[in-house]
């Protein structure tokens, strides 16, 4: 039996759970929908949503119940909310195990925020690779729609909730929430200058919330089971819940965990992921996904929390954690995140779009041995340079890995470039500073 | 044209939307459905059906890595090359693609049934190294279950193989702890 009580992956892990409505009604689906339709006003439901201490499980991890306090209380007209479903964040494959395996949790939560915000219209942005996640979605949608929890007059509580599945076409960055917005209405996906934030000026310039798929598939709980119930697991006051931890790299049994907040990695990583995959010892790993800065065997012991991870010099982010066992080039690593990074800038801010270029430049010039000490200045130039003068945090995301690995690695930077040196090949290549 | 072909998909997916240049994606996956790829006539068409000019549909399609504006193989393998699946031997799966299909990055065979890509983060990390092609994952390849898939593919154009709706670990694994 698992140690910690499951929440989010509880239905699917019954023998048998298909993750249709009948399932997910027979597991007790649905009950908090009609719990609050027209029992419980909207703003009682915000209210539950903020007592919880429910935080965005995207990455930036923003409270959920105020975010939906953003939007303008007296606004006549349209509001959306949209979905996050763009799962691209290298290091996390939780989204696509709650959609594929438990839809009808996520529709759930869906109606729930979109009866709380009063959105009649909400949108499920899920990125274009996920084929078979945008199908599943799209069965569950009509089953709720039959069942009349979808739809016009849902529950006979006269609240109209139309829900569509959007497939995005292959950009990281379309999973910020200002570039969601673009692309799903028939741009760019290139993020929007805040503010405005969403909330007054979102899709189609209306009101809007943003919320990740793991976010809304708490809320279903937080109504059945009351928000005091949800503020007393993990973390509290700041890491209430759990999180669904997608451990991958150089361990045992990697693969998606659903712990309360608070555990320490050297749990996750030991405990649930099955330790190493060999008799090599951990070396270094990513605690949230690409865009959280590297940490090192001292930090087996911070607490997966937002607070903890954030003391530790790193980010909670989307919930990807990687990890390296001893004898992984750590330079290689970086550059590799590098490369994602500069495929993935959306090219709308020069420092990310030309910054980005320039560092895979140089990264690839030091790993192909041909590096030169200045190089290293010239790395944390570039980075400087990047972080805070962009439109979107993506600026901070690409000089993570690299500024990191600087930071903990450094000897491994300088001896590659020592031995470029002892081998006389640096005068081949032309200086990339000016 | 598509107008045509798909009149009533196409009204249908510009109905989901208060404004027509959301159904851009949406509809430039179904001229691509139809092709293979999106032609430029495709484009011009719905331009004309969003009431878009053509850059405006040019300058979305060109940006998404999933639109295709020029033609693939039957079946296009995708490997994911990112770190998390690198570090579980993607590269070596890059090289029995090139070695057993003699084909390289973003080539097709000369029987025009398979191209070959090197991709970015697929969300299969806990599960690499691993493969899309077409709408399918492929994912804890081993050299073993790779030649299967080509071999599949080439003779039923499917593969068994493919992953369904996604757990990892599964169930009975976490039970046994």
């Amino acid at each position: 039996m698992p140690k910690h009580e499951l929440i989010l992956l509880k239905n699917m892990m019954e023998p048998g759970y298909t993750g249709s409505l009948h399932d997910y009604e027979r597991a007790g689906g649905y009950q908090a929908l009609r719990k609050v339709v027209g029992k419980v006003p909207p703003a009682g439901v915000t209210g539950m949503v903020m007592k919880s201490g429910l935080r965005g499980r995207g990455g930036a991890g923003f409270p959920t119940g105020l975010k939906w306090n953003f939007l303008p209380k007296d606004y006549i007209g349209p509001k959306y909310l949209c979905c996050n479903a763009d799962e691209s964040e290298p290091g996390t494959f939780k989204d696509r195990q709650l959609i594929e395996r438990d839809p009808h949790q996520i529709l759930e939560g869906i109606l729930l925020a979109c009866y709380a915000i009063g959105s009649e219209t909400a949108y499920i942005y899920i990125r274009g690779e996920f084929v078979l996640g945008a199908k599943i979605l799209e069965q569950a949608i009509a089953e709720a729609r039959t069942a009349g929890y979808i739809g016009s007059n849902i529950l006979g509580a006269g609240i109209t909730v139309n829900v569509w599945v959007h497939r995005g076409a292959g950009a990281y960055i379309c999973g910020e929430e200002t570039a969601l917005l673009e692309s799903l209405e028939g741009k760019r996906g290139l993020p929007r200058f805040k503010p405005p934030f969403p909330a007054t000026n979102g899709l189609y310039n209306k009101p809007t919330v943003v919320n990740n798929i793991e976010t809304l598939a708490n809320l279903p709980h937080i109504v059945v089971r009351g928000p005091e119930w949800f503020a007393s697991i993990g973390s509290p006051p700041k890491s209430t819940g759990t999180r669904v931890f997608c451990v991958s790299g150089h361990v045992k049994q990697p693969g998606n965990y659903e712990v309360p907040m608070g555990v320490t990695f050297r749990e996750l990583i030991y405990e649930h992921a099955g330790g190493m995959r060999s008799d090599k010892s951990l070396k270094a790993f990513i605690p949230g996904g690409a865009s959280a800065p590297f940490l090192t065997p001292n930090h087996l012991d911070v607490k997966l929390d937002f607070e903890s991870v954030a003391a530790a010099g790193s980010m909670l982010g989307s919930g990807g954690v990687t990890v390296m066992e001893e004898g992984t080039d750590i330079v290689w690593a970086a550059l590799r995140l590098m490369e994602f990074f500069y495929h993935e800038s959306c090219g709308k801010c020069s420092p990310c779009r030309e910054g980005s270029s320039w560092l895979v430049q140089t990264m690839r010039r030091i790993v192909a041995k041909r590096g030169r000490m200045e190089d290293l200045e010239t790395l944390v130039d570039l980075c400087k340079n990047i972080e805070g003068r962009t439109v979107c945090a993506f600026g901070e995301a690409e000089v993570a890995p690299i500024m990191s690995t600087l930071k903990h690695w450094r000897s491994e930077y300088v001896t590659l470039i020592q031995e470029a040196e002892a081998a006389n090949l640096i005068k081949l290549e032309p200086a990339v500073r000016h | 044209m598509l107008k045509e072909k798909y009149q009533k998909e196409i009204d249908e997916i510009i109905s989901r939307y208060p404004v027509r240049r959301s159904a851009l994606i949406p509809l430039l996956y179904l001229a691509q459905r139809d092709e293979g790829f999106v032609s430029e006539a495709a484009m011009k068409e719905i331009a004309g059906l969003l009431r878009l000019t053509p850059p405006q549909v040019y300058e979305t399609a060109t940006f998404y890595t999933m639109i295709n504006l020029k033609r693939v193989g039957k079946f296009h393998l995708q490997v994911c090359k990112s770190l998390m699946c690198a570090l579980a031997g993607s590269d070596t799966v890059v090289e029995w693609v090139k070695t057993k299909l003699g084909i390289g990055l973003g080539e097709t065979t000369t029987d025009g049934l398979f191209t070959l890509n090197a991709v970015e983060c697929l969300a299969a990390c806990g599960t690499a190294p691993m493969m899309q092609v077409n709408d399918d994952y492929y994912e804890r390849l081993t050299e073993q279950t790779f030649d299967r898939i080509l071999a599949d593919l080439k003779q039923h154009g499917t593969c068994s193989l493919k992953t369904g709706p996604f757990m990892w670990p599964e169930a009975p694994m976490r039970n046994e702890k």
